[in-house]
């Protein structure tokens, strides 16, 4: 660990200004990943900026949106009334992550920019892509377990490890970002990225910006739907493969439908073609097998994470079964 | 005392303290001057150090020295290379990948963290092998060390038996991690006086390991560990990075404090080591067993040998004529292992206790009737009665608390949506140990007494089970009796391991209280005091302020006539889901037949802890080497599977509680080791009894449950 400054702001606007300043600086919220980073000197910000005394933690319904700001902690957003009654998908997401000691300072902004738990990128002994462009990737043909099957690149196989993002990729939520000349939206799904050629950058938030607040819009689905994690220990463990599936059901057809996966890529995985041919459908099991087949095209394994290919379909049809059979 | 806090004889005696942050452990304490100790580690496997640029970290902030196999101080005991254990800073050669190369000591911690960021070694490098199943492989040609053969009967009886099942085994690499992290306070003063707070299991050898090396009298050695917040078996030797800190105080002449990192755990205080096992098992069609045969490499480091005893329980669980074990190591190129909780015996178990599910199954036989009819009258390995074996009972015991009665011998019977459930059981052995020890008893007019030896507590309640002893002989209640223990000027007494404590120290504290009792005796006659006077009355007339006695006390002949072990028994409820493979324990009764139970509370906790570790020998856990470099992948808490709450159920605990009416003045045997030997098994059958997949490679993860047939 190398010696850096530390600032703390109390509005957006300083905020970005601060930012605006130097290059090599960060943001810092609940720290929850950053300060990890530091300690493993895979990355060396040289100021940090706190910014958990900027006014950005409000949870509210706005119409048919659900507004939360970035600095609303995990933990408050899992136990919302608002989120719990219109969106019980993120707040079951956000409880399958984690711990609640790390819930209770991790934020919403700092959950979207967490990044990767790959073991490669956080040993500085071993080759990584993402921490050392062009340094070659360890987990081809190495552990790879925990890796991704879709959306891969040679460069890099690793996989986003939030929970909560899967849910909001598959809520269609807007994200709000801003620099000083004002703000502009970003659909969630176009917010992560795929590792490509330049594995080093997860997202596509800007030098000069900041996460400000999600959008998401309120939907039928609240009562039929599931998060299921499916991971090698009940709790505090980066899923194998997770699950997010909501779905609104009239007369045993399924209206509407959302369906989204994670420890399976390098962003938050929707499941569109399983989401349109399920549309329309009774919410059977053979339905439910034939929409995991679709979900599964282009799949690849590497190895050691061969069994995802069998796991991911399996867990979707268990997501969807679970969700349709809440009454 | 908080009066809010519910008290009663068996709690802890050091509860409150441990849970109010009291407790003081070693990396708490405070000296003046301390100065703070970085480890600089090894980045390649196996080579030679050509050169250590240590200028950059010598001119950053705050740092006092770096000591490295360039300039270390003396140390008599490493002037010649080679040998056991490794010599830290005696040579340029590395042996594993993690290794410590050099100590760097500044005024504050971060400053050395950072200091030691800027050592840079040049190495050159050479072919290695970090992956202990390739070197099982290739091994096959080569002659290897281990324990000698055991042959009772025919060998490999089992191939010519009426129903047999030979099958492999393989465990991971597991390691310890217990909460507090190692590392140690040294420091040395003038005149070689030296006083460390050190994470040790056993403050007598950490002292005598010092006095070794430094060729130094033991007397000037002070070692104080009073609490330790878990060991599990790396605190049973002074590892290298204990010497460095010792070597770095006496090079600077001021106290040194090190507390390594949760990645140095992984390289740095050994592990259980991996192991690959076969076991052959064979019976006629009425389930008598007629051949066992038990083989198995384990795991050891390519400079120091390590061995346990992973084939053990086969030669004397079951009643059977014709048995044969072999056990051999082979060597990696990695950190050397050291006993873990169970140590080889769990290991053992879960190869022997999987494969008597097995042969149960192939006999179309209950496990547990197969088990109560293969049940030994005797030990057949040394010829010996047992001292006191209630297995039976055990079995009956835990077989009714679990609901054995709803399950089914076909596998997969029972089944809700996609939840299979399956019920699984296991034995668990390990020796009943009685070492020597020395206790010291001062028993005041004021009425207290105290008590003292130089054991350690790494958790298990040592206090308040020689608390509790002493209060039955002498009728004190506890909270007016004190247990001192972790000091190494106190009376002597062995390392805690090998579930031996409570027998050993146990022992001697009888034996000082029988003798304080009798001296109260006497002088209450010389006094004309009636005989059952209290103690405080007839030491104030005799204008005593107090008493003192030390006892020496070991096993005597009784060992020679009687095979002493203790047994557990573990049933485990399991539920797998067939679409994601997720094995939930939904419920655990471990019944325990070790003799008297002297600490119900604290003795249950054993137990409880035992299961924990079970549950992550058994689904979670295993230490991950990426085999291209000889580095763990996932040596942190966030990747290494230590269980959590979430993944732990009900778990009951039930005690014969019955004294063994041989080993020791309590009839107490330990219990450390049989928590967890054997519960990996139970696991692992009852998955089998749940899904019809027999896993044999713990842990057993989902990707495992799909993969299988």
């Amino acid at each position: 660990m190398i010696n850096f400054q530390y600032l703390r702001t109390t509005s957006a606007k300083s905020a970005i200004n601060l930012l605006l300043k130097d290059k090599n600086s960060r943001f810092i919220a609940g720290g929850t990943n950053l300060i990890d980073l530091m300690k493993r000197g895979v990355t060396a910000p040289e100021k940090l900026i706190d910014i958990n005394h900027v006014p950005l933690k409000e949870i509210e319904l706005v119409g048919n949106k659900i507004i939360i700001g970035a600095l609303a902690s995990n933990t408050a957003v899992a136990n919302n009334e608002i989120v719990n009654a219109k969106l019980p998908l993120l707040a079951m997401a956000l409880n399958a992550g984690a711990s609640a000691q790390l819930r209770n300072v991790a934020t919403v902004g700092g959950n979207m920019m967490q990044r990767t738990r790959c073991g490669y990128f956080y040993d500085i002994e071993m080759p990584c892509n993402k921490r050392q462009p062009g340094s070659g990737c360890g987990a081809v043909g190495g552990f790879n377990r925990m890796h991704a099957i879709f959306g891969t690149s040679d460069k890099c196989i690793a996989v986003h490890p939030s929970d909560m993002c899967v849910a909001l990729v598959a809520l269609d939520a807007v994200v709000v970002l801003a620099n000083a000349k004002g703000e502009r939206n970003v659909l969630f799904k176009d917010f992560h990225r795929l590792a490509g050629d330049t594995p080093q950058i997860d997202n596509n938030l800007k030098a000069d910006e900041m996460i400000i607040r999600l959008e998401i819009p309120t939907n039928n689905m609240a009562k039929n739907s599931h998060y299921l994690k499916v991971r090698d220990r009940a709790s505090y463990a980066f899923a194998l493969v997770s699950v997010a599936a909501g779905m609104e059901v009239v007369d045993d057809k399924i209206i509407n439908v959302r369906l989204a996966m994670g420890g399976v890529a390098h962003k938050p995985w929707r499941l569109t073609a399983a989401e349109d041919f399920l549309k329309g459908k009774e919410p059977s099991l053979g339905n439910f097998g034939q929409a995991a087949k679709l979900a599964m095209s282009g799949a690849k394994g590497f190895g050691e994470n061969d069994f995802k290919l069998q796991m991911a379909p399996n867990t979707i049809i268990e997501a969807l079964t679970i969700a349709k059979s809440k009454a | 005392m908080d009066n809010r806090i519910s008290k009663d004889a068996n709690d802890r005696v050091d509860g409150i303290y441990k849970v109010t942050g009291k407790a003081k452990y070693f990396a708490e304490y405070e000296l003046p001057g301390l100065t703070y100790g970085v480890l600089v580690t090894s980045t390649i496997t196996k080579g030679k150090i050509t050169a250590l640029d240590t200028k950059a970290a010598e001119k950053a902030p705050g740092v006092i020295a770096v000591i490295s196999h360039l300039n270390k101080p003396s140390a008599p005991a490493y002037e010649q290379e080679g040998g056991s254990p490794f010599k830290i800073f005696y040579t340029d050669k590395i042996f594993f990948n993690g290794q410590p190369i050099a100590i760097v000591v500044a005024n504050t911690f971060e400053r050395a963290t950072y200091a030691a960021s800027l050592v840079k070694a040049t190495y050159s490098k050479e072919e290695f092998n970090t992956d202990f199943e390739k070197a099982v492989k290739d091994a096959k040609s080569k002659k290897l060390q281990g324990q000698p053969d055991y042959k009772r009967g025919t060998e490999n009886a089992y191939k010519t038996a009426e129903v047999q099942i030979e099958s492999q085994y393989h465990l991971p690499i597991e390691t310890h991690n217990p909460m507090e992290l190692a590392g140690i306070i040294a420091d040395w003063r003038p005149n070689n006086q030296v006083t460390v707070y050190a994470k040790t299991q056993g403050v007598k050898a950490t002292q005598g390991t010092i006095a070794n090396v430094f060729k130094i009298p033991v007397e000037n050695i002070q070692v104080n560990s009073e609490f330790v917040g878990g060991g599990f078996g790396m605190g049973l030797r002074t590892w290298p990075l204990e010497i460095a800190t010792v070597m770095a105080s006496k090079h600077i002449a001021k106290p040194v404090k090190l507390v390594i990192t949760r990645m140095q755990m992984f390289t740095m205080v050994g592990n259980r080591p991996a192991a690959v096992q076969t076991v052959g098992l064979g019976a006629n069609k009425d389930g008598t067993l007629t051949g066992i045969t038990h083989r198995a490499f384990g795991e050891t480091s390519a400079y120091e040998n390590f061995t346990e005893g992973v084939v053990n329980m086969a030669k004397f669980m079951y009643q059977c004529d014709n048995v044969n074990t072999q056990y051999t190591v082979v060597p990696v190129d990695l950190g050397v292992p050291i006993w873990m909780r169970g140590p080889g015996e769990a290991t053992g178990a879960f190869a022997l206790e999987s494969a008597i599910d097995e042969l149960a199954h192939a006999l179309d036989m209950d496990p547990l009737e197969f088990r109560t009819k293969n049940d030994p009258e005797k030990d057949q390995q040394r010829n010996k009665p047992f001292s006191d074996k209630n297995i039976k009972e055990a079995y009956k015991i835990g077989a009714e608390k679990i609901g054995w009665s709803e399950r089914k011998n076909k596998p997969g019977s029972l089944i809700d949506g996609q939840w299979k459930s399956g019920y699984g059981v296991s034995i668990g052995v390990f020796n009943a140990n009685r070492g020597r020890a020395s206790v010291k008893g001062i028993l005041k007019a004021d009425g207290t007494l105290i008590l003292q030896s130089a054991t350690s507590d790494i958790g298990p309640g040592t206090g308040t089970g020689m608390t509790l002893i002493a209060s039955k002989l002498l009728g004190i209640p506890g909270d007016k009796i004190k247990f001192e223990l972790g000091d190494s000027s106190l009376p002597p007494a062995p390392s805690q391991g090998g579930s031996a404590t409570l027998s050993t120290v146990g022992s001697a504290v009888n034996d000082v209280c029988v003798s304080l009792k009798s001296t109260i005796a006497e002088l209450a006659a010389n006094s004309n005091m009636d005989a059952t006077s209290n103690f405080v009355d007839v030491l104030k007339k005799n204008s005593l302020p107090s008493i003192e006695v030390i006892r020496q006390s070991q096993a005597g002949k009784e060992r020679e006539d009687y095979s002493m072990y203790s047994f557990s028994i573990h049933f485990v409820k399991v539920k797998v889901n067939s679409l994601t493979g997720v094995v939930k324990v939904d419920k655990i009764v471990s019944v325990g037949d070790s003799g008297t139970i002297v600490s119900p509370k604290t003795a249950r906790s054993q137990m409880v802890g035992g299961a924990v570790g079970g549950v992550g020998m058994a689904l979670t856990e295993e230490s991950v080497i990426d085999h291209r470099y000889g580095r763990y992948i996932n040596n942190n808490f966030a990747d290494y599977h230590v269980p959590v709450n979430a993944d732990i159920p009900e778990i009951e605990v039930h005690f014969i509680n019955k004294p063994d009416p041989y080993i020791n003045p309590m009839g107490a045997k330990g219990m450390g080791e049989i928590a967890l030997i054997g519960f990996s098994a139970a696991v692992a059958n009852a998955v089998f009894n749940a899904t019809g997949k027999r896993i044999r490679t713990l842990p057993i993860t989902p990707d495992k449950i799909l993969a299988s047939v």
